[in-house]
C-alpha cells in the first residue's frame, strides 16, 4: 500500500471536543499535513518585498472574479435577438442588471474593473519574475504554468467582453476571431468554427459565454493549483535570487526562510487591505477608468453594419495589438496578416522560453550587470509605448510631430521587443555581474 | 513500482491493444463535440439573397444593405469620382483585380462593376473583417494625407481602399473590397447575392 504525506505525523488530539473532530477528519484527510506543507511548515524567503504582493493579490481577483461572476450569471441572458423595444436580449440584460437588480451595478463594475485589476495584478507579478529572474531554473515550469494562465486571463478577458454585445464586443469579436483565418489553408475554417456562423452572430455570443463562465474558469483554477505546487515543491525564489535550501538548520529548516503562515499571510492581509481600498475607489467613483477599464463605445448595442470609428481593445491587450498592427509589409512568401497574427502571438509565446534564453550568472537584478539593466529599463518602457499607442489610432503623432510617428515607433518597439528575447542568451551571457552573496540581504 | 522485466509480453499487447481500441473511441467522441461547433443547419440556410432599391441613390452617396450578416455598399460613383480610378494604380496593391475570389469575373474591369458608376462591394475589410469608414473627400479634410483623392479608411488597422474598393500597398489588407454576385433587376432595383442571367 502506498503511503502519503508520511513526513508529517497525524494530528493526535488532545481529548477536547475540537481535538477530537480534528484527529477524525485527519485520519481520513490530508489536513494537518496540506496546512503544513503548504502554509505552516512551508518556508518563504524573508527578504520578500512590495513585488511579492501581486501573486496573492491576483489569487484574490481571481475569487472575486468568481463570486461576482456566479452572481452576474444569474441576471444575464446570452441571447443576441432583439427584444420588444429593438434592443439585444444581452445588451439590455447588462442595463437590467445595472438599473433594476438590487446592487446590480456594484456587483457588475466589480467584475469589470476586476478584469482590468486581475491584468494590472498578473503584469506586475510577471515583472517581478524578470526582475529577480524567478523562472530560472529549478523553477522553469512555474514560469510556464504562469504563462499558460496569462493566455487563458487572455482567453477569458476576450470571450467575456463579447457578452455585453456592445459595439466595441461585436467588433473586437470580429478582428480578432478573424486573425485565425490569417493561418494557412486551415484559417478560414478554423474562424468559421469558432464563431459557429459566417459572421459574429448568436451562436458566437452563446459558445463565449459558455467559455467564459465554465471551460476557462475550470481550466484556470486547475492550472492556479498547479502553478502554486510547483512554486511550492522548490520555494519561492527572492530580490537576491539565491536558494534559501542552501543552508538550512539542523531540522532541515532554511535558515533564511520563515513559514509562509503566519508571517506572509499576514503580510499578504496588509496588500489585500490596501488593494481593496483603491479597487473600491475605482469600483464606485470611476468603473469607466477614464474610457480604458470600459469603453464609451460599448455602451452601444452591437451594429453588424457600422464599425465604430475609433476601435481598439481594452488596455491590457493593447501591447500585443499594437505588434500585430505594427507588420505591413509581406516579407519572403507570407503575407502582412499573417506576420501581424505571428507577431502577436510570438510576443505572448517568447516568454515561455524566457527560463532557457536568460543565460545570466546572477539571477536577481541586484547583482546583474549595466547591459541588463539598460536593456530592461528601454524593454519597459518600449512595453508602455506599445501599450499606449495600440489604443490610438493608426497615424497617431506624439504632440502632433510628424518624426514621432506613432506607426513608426511602434514598429521600432515590437521589433526591440523581440531582439530583447531573441538576442538574450549573448547579451545575459557578456553581461559584468557583482558577486552574489551567500545568504540573503536585507535593503 | 511494479517488476517491469516480470511482465508476460501476452498482457503487455492486450493492454496496448486495449489502450489502442479505447482511444480510437476516446478520438471518436471528440467528433460529434468540433463538429456541434460548426455552423448549423439554421445557420446553413440563412444565406438568401437581398433585393436592394436604389432608386433614391444621389450621385456621391452610398447606400448600406445588409446581406449574409454582414453590410453591402451600394456607392453611386460621380464622374469626378471615377476619374480617380486611373490615376493611382502604382500605389495600389491589386490595380487590375487580378485576384479572382474578389469579384465575379463580370466585375473584373476597371470600375470593378457592372454599371461604371454603381460600386456595389461588400463593406468588410479584408484584413480583420472590420467596416471600413467613407472618406470621400479629396485632400486632408477628413484627417486623410495630402495626396488623398477619396475612398475608403479602415478604423481598426489603417488600411485604405479606393473608390473602387482597391486596397492600397503596404496595408495590412492583402485584398481588394470583395464584390458579391449581383443582378439588376430594373435600373434602379439590384438583388445582392445572385449573379446575372447569362
Amino acid at each position: 500500500m502506498m503511503v502519503t504525506q508520511s513526513v508529517y505525523a497525524k494530528y493526535k488530539s488532545d481529548g477536547s471536543f475540537l481535538g477530537n473532530v480534528l484527529e477524525w477528519f485527519d485520519a481520513r484527510f490530508p489536513l494537518t499535513s496540506t496546512w503544513k506543507a503548504h502554509l505552516s511548515e512551508y518556508y518563504a524567503p524573508k527578504n520578500f518585498n512590495f513585488w511579492y504582493y501581486f501573486g496573492s493579490l491576483a489569487l484574490l481577483v481571481l475569487a472575486l472574479q468568481i463570486m461576482t461572476g456566479i452572481f452576474l450569471a444569474m441576471n444575464y441572458k446570452p441571447d443576441a435577438s432583439l427584444n420588444a423595444d429593438g434592443l439585444p436580449v444581452a445588451f439590455a440584460s447588462v442595463s437590467y442588471i445595472m438599473n433594476d437588480v438590487n446592487w446590480g451595478w456594484l456587483i457588475r463594475y466589480m467584475h469589470s474593473t476586476g478584469a482590468s485589476a486581475f491584468f494590472i495584478m498578473v503584469y506586475l507579478h510577471m515583472f517581478r519574475g524578470m526582475l529577480y529572474g524567478s523562472y530560472r531554473k529549478p523553477r522553469e515550469l512555474t514560469w510556464i504554468f504562469g504563462v499558460v494562465i496569462f493566455v487563458c486571463l487572455m482567453a477569458a478577458a476576450f470571450t467575456g467582453y463579447l457578452l455585453p454585445w456592445g459595439q466595441m464586443s461585436y467588433w473586437g469579436a470580429q478582428v480578432i476571431v478573424n486573425l485565425f483565418s490569417a493561418i494557412p489553408f486551415i484559417g478560414d475554417s478554423l474562424s468559421l468554427w469558432v464563431r459557429g456562423d459566417f459572421v459574429i452572430g448568436d451562436a458566437t455570443l452563446n459558445r463565449f459565454f459558455a467559455l467564459h463562465i465554465v471551460a476557462i474558469p475550470i481550466a484556470l483554477l486547475g492550472l492556479v493549483v498547479a502553478h502554486l505546487l510547483a512554486l511550492h515543491e522548490n520555494g519561492s525564489n527572492n530580490p537576491d535570487g539565491i536558494e534559501i535550501m542552501d543552508h538550512k538548520d539542523e531540522k532541515g529548516i532554511p535558515l533564511d526562510g520563515i513559514p509562509f503562515h503566519p508571517y506572509y499571510t499576514v503580510k499578504d492581509i496588509v496588500g489585500v487591505a490596501v488593494f481593496l481600498m483603491l479597487f473600491f475607489i475605482i469600483v464606485c467613483y470611476m468603473p469607466e477608468g477614464g474610457g480604458y477599464f470600459l469603453e464609451y463605445n460599448n455602451f452601444l448595442p452591437a451594429d453588424a453594419m457600422k464599425t465604430p470609428a475609433h476601435i481598439a481593445p481594452v488596455w491590457y491587450f493593447t501591447p500585443f495589438y499594437s505588434m500585430l498592427r505594427a507588420m505591413v509589409w509581406n516579407f519572403f512568401w507570407i503575407d502582412a496578416k499573417l506576420w501581424g497574427v505571428v507577431a502577436m502571438g510570438g510576443g505572448i509565446v517568447v516568454l515561455a522560453f524566457l527560463p532557457w534564453l536568460d543565460r545570466s550568472p546572477a539571477k536577481s537584478i541586484r547583482y546583474r550587470g549595466p547591459i541588463f539593466k539598460t536593456l530592461l529599463v528601454i524593454f519597459v518602457i518600449g512595453f508602455l509605448i506599445l501599450g499606449h499607442l495600440g489604443t490610438k489610432l493608426p497615424g497617431y503623432k506624439y504632440f502632433g510631430v510628424w518624426i514621432l510617428d506613432g506607426d513608426v515607433i511602434a514598429q521600432i518597439f515590437t521589433l526591440y521587443y523581440f531582439l530583447f528575447f531573441l538576442t538574450m542568451p549573448y547579451w545575459s551571457k557578456m553581461d559584468k555581474c557583482k558577486p552574489v552573496p551567500e545568504r540573503v540581504t536585507w535593503k | 513500482m511494479s517488476n517491469q522485466e516480470k511482465m508476460s509480453c501476452e498482457r503487455r499487447r492486450i493492454l496496448a491493444a486495449t489502450v489502442a481500441v479505447g482511444g480510437v473511441g476516446a478520438a471518436a467522441a471528440v467528433v460529434p463535440f468540433v463538429s456541434s461547433m460548426l455552423p448549423s443547419e439554421r445557420a446553413k440556410a440563412a444565406g438568401a439573397s437581398v433585393e436592394a432599391d436604389i432608386s433614391n441613390l444621389q450621385p456621391g452617396q452610398k447606400l448600406t444593405f445588409e446581406w449574409r450578416g454582414k453590410p453591402v455598399w451600394i456607392l453611386k460613383r460621380t464622374q469626378a469620382m471615377l476619374d480617380t480610378l486611373s490615376q493611382q494604380d502604382s500605389q495600389l496593391a491589386d490595380p487590375a483585380s487580378d485576384k479572382d475570389s474578389q469579384q465575379p469575373a463580370y466585375c473584373k474591369n476597371s470600375h470593378r462593376s457592372q454599371k461604371p458608376e454603381i460600386l456595389v462591394v461588400v463593406g468588410i475589410c479584408t484584413h480583420l473583417g472590420c467596416s471600413p469608414s467613407e472618406r470621400f473627400k479629396a485632400g486632408t479634410d477628413e484627417g486623410m494625407p495630402a495626396d488623398w483623392k477619396g475612398g475608403f479608411f479602415c478604423p481598426c488597422h489603417g488600411s485604405t481602399f479606393d473608390l473602387a474598393g482597391r486596397v492600397f500597398k503596404k496595408m495590412p489588407a492583402p485584398d481588394n473590397l470583395e464584390v458579391p454576385p449581383h443582378r439588376y433587376l430594373s435600373d434602379t432595383r439590384i438583388l445582392i447575392g445572385e449573379d446575372p442571367e447569362a
